[in-house]
C-alpha cells in the first residue's frame, strides 16, 4: 500500500510534527475513519523513507493528543471517540499560534492584527 | 539479553603515527539505522573497518551481531553486507560475472530481490564495469551487498559524489532493506540531510573521539539557538549547557544543548529578554560541535 505522504524541504518544523499533520489531515477529511488500522511503525517508515525512531515519536505524540490509539502487539487505529471538529479547531489554533509568532516579530500591535483578521471573517 | 545488539563496541583504541581512535564506546540494537557523522579524517573510516574486522583495534572490545571481532570473523561476515567508496569491481568483467561471484559465495543470495534491485536502479547486468559512471558503481556494489539480504549493512560513505537522483534511490534502497526487526544498518556521512532522515541514532566523532551518541529525537531536541536581548549588559548565567556565544551590542545569540524550557527562564530571571527559541538542523548541530571541539582543542570535554 502506498500512503504518499509528501514532506516540503522548507518546512522548518520538526519531521515528526510533519508526519502527524499528515496523518491528522487524512483523519480529518475522512480519509482514514475512526476506527480504522494505521501501517505499523517499521511499515510508514520505509514506505516514507523517514526514521523509525521519527515516525515512532509522530504515533506517540499523536496518542498523547488522542487522535490515534495504540496498543502492544495489536498495532494502532484512529480513535473512536475522536471529534473531527475538536481536530479541525486545533489545526486552526496551531495556525493562529503562527500568526501571532509572525505578529511579533514584525511588532504589529493587538489591535491591528485583530483588524487584520477579521477582513477574513 | 533482552535486546539483540547490533554492534557493540567497549573502549575501542588504535594508535597510528599520525591518529588514534580513542576509547570508542558505540552500540545500538537490531532493527536500527545508525549515522556516524564527523568531518573528514575524524576516524569514520578507520572505525568501520574495525567494525568489519578488517582492522584489529590496540584495545577493547567489539561484538558484531553478538560475534566477537575480528576472532568470529568469518561467521559475522556471512550476515554483513559491507560497501566503501574504495571498493574495486573488475573492470573488464559485467554486473553479471560479479552477481555470480557473489552468489557463488553466499548461500543466503536472493535472485529475485537481485532482479528486482536491477530493475530499481536502472542497471544492466551485461554492462561491464569499465563504462560505468560512478552512481551506477555505487548502485551496482550496493546491489550486491544487498542481494545477499545481510541482517547489517556497513555503509561507508554512501551518498558521497551522487547526483540527488541516484542519492534518493540509494537512500530508498536502504531504507526500505530494513523491512523487518532484523536488519540493521551503520553507516558514515558527510551529508547530514541524509543522516537526519534515515538514522534513528546519530554518533558525532571528531578526532578520533565520541563527541556525542544517542537516539536522534533526543539528539535534535537537545539543542536549541536562544536569540536575547541584554538591554543593561547584564552578566550571563554560568551555565556547562552553553556551547556557544556570540554577542553584537545589546544582542546576544547562543547555542545550547541539553535544552529544556527552564533554561529560558533562568535567562529571563537574569534580567535578559528571550526573543526567540529556535531549533538547529543537524548541519548547524555538527558545525557548532566541531567549532567548539576546535575551539577547546577537546580538553576530555563531555558534552
Amino acid at each position: 500500500m502506498k500512503y504518499h505522504f509528501i514532506f516540503s524541504q522548507t518546512d522548518t518544523r520538526p519531521m515528526y510534527q510533519q508526519i502527524m499533520e499528515q496523518i491528522t489531515q487524512r483523519v480529518a477529511v475522512g480519509d482514514w475513519p475512526p476506527g480504522s488500522p494505521l501501517p505499523s511503525i517499521r511499515e510508514l517508515a520505509t514506505e516514507t523513507k523517514v526514521s523509525i525512531i521519527t515516525i515512532k515519536r509522530a504515533y506517540l505524540e499523536l496518542e498523547r493528543e488522542g487522535v490515534i490509539a495504540t496498543q502492544q502487539g495489536k498495532g494502532s487505529w484512529v480513535s473512536e471517540s475522536l471529534d473531527l471538529n475538536l481536530l479541525q479547531k486545533e489545526e486552526l489554533i496551531q495556525h493562529l499560534q503562527q500568526v501571532g509568532k509572525l505578529a511579533k516579530s514584525l511588532a504589529i500591535p493587538e489591535n491591528e492584527l485583530l483588524q487584520m483578521i477579521k477582513k477574513y471573517i | 539479553m533482552s535486546i539483540s545488539l547490533a554492534i557493540e563496541c567497549e573502549g575501542i583504541t588504535k594508535r597510528y603515527p599520525q591518529f588514534q581512535l580513542q576509547d570508542v564506546n558505540l552500540s545500538f540494537e537490531q532493527g536500527t539505522v545508525m549515522g556516524l557523522v564527523g568531518p573528514n579524517g575524524s576516524g569514520k573510516s578507520t572505525l568501520l573497518r574495525i567494525v568489519m574486522g578488517l582492522i584489529g583495534p590496540d584495545s577493547g572490545a567489539i561484538k558484531v551481531l553478538g560475534h566477537s571481532m575480528p576472532k568470529d570473523q568469518l561467521a559475522a561476515k556471512r550476515k554483513i553486507g559491507f560497501v566503501a567508496e574504495d571498493m574495486r569491481l573488475y573492470e573488464s568483467e559485467t554486473i553479471a560475472f560479479h552477481m555470480n561471484f557473489v552468489k557463488s559465495i553466499f548461500a543466503s543470495w536472493d535472485d529475485e530481490y537481485a532482479k528486482t534491485l536491477l530493475r530499481r536502479f536502472d542497471l544492466n547486468k551485461e554492462q561491464k564495469v569499465k563504462g560505468m559512471s560512478h552512481g551506477q558503481r555505487v548502485k551496482a556494489t550496493l546491489l550486491l551487498a544487498l542481494a545477499r539480504r545481510p541482517n547489517l549493512l556497513v555503509f561507508d560513505e554512501p551518498t558521497t559524489g551522487l547526483d540527488p537522483v541516484v542519492r534518493k534511490e540509494v537512500l530508498d534502497e536502504m531504507m526500505s532493506s530494513l523491512a523487518d526487526e532484523t536488519h540493521s544498518i551503520l553507516f558514515s556521512s558527510h551529508n547530514t540531510l541524509d543522516v537526519e532522515q534515515i538514522s534513528d541514532y546519530i554518533t558525532f566523532i571528531y578526532d578520533g573521539r565520541i563527541i556525542e551518541s544517542r537516539n536522534k529525537e533526543d539528539f535534535m531536541d537537545g539543542w536549541r539557538r536562544l536569540r536575547l536581548t541584554n538591554m543593561n549588559n547584564n552578566p550571563l548565567p554560568n551555565l556547562s549547557n552553553i556551547k556557544e556565544i556570540q554577542q553584537s551590542g545589546r544582542l546576544c545569540t547562543l547555542t545550547i544543548n541539553n535544552y529544556d524550557n527552564s533554561i529560558a527562564e533562568q535567562f529571563t530571571n537574569a534580567g535578559l529578554q528571550v526573543n526567540n527559541v529556535e531549533r538547529l538542523t543537524l548541519e548547524e548541530i555538527f558545525l557548532g560541535n566541531v567549532l567548539s571541539a576546535k575551539a577547546n582543542n577537546i580538553k576530555d570535554s563531555a558534552l
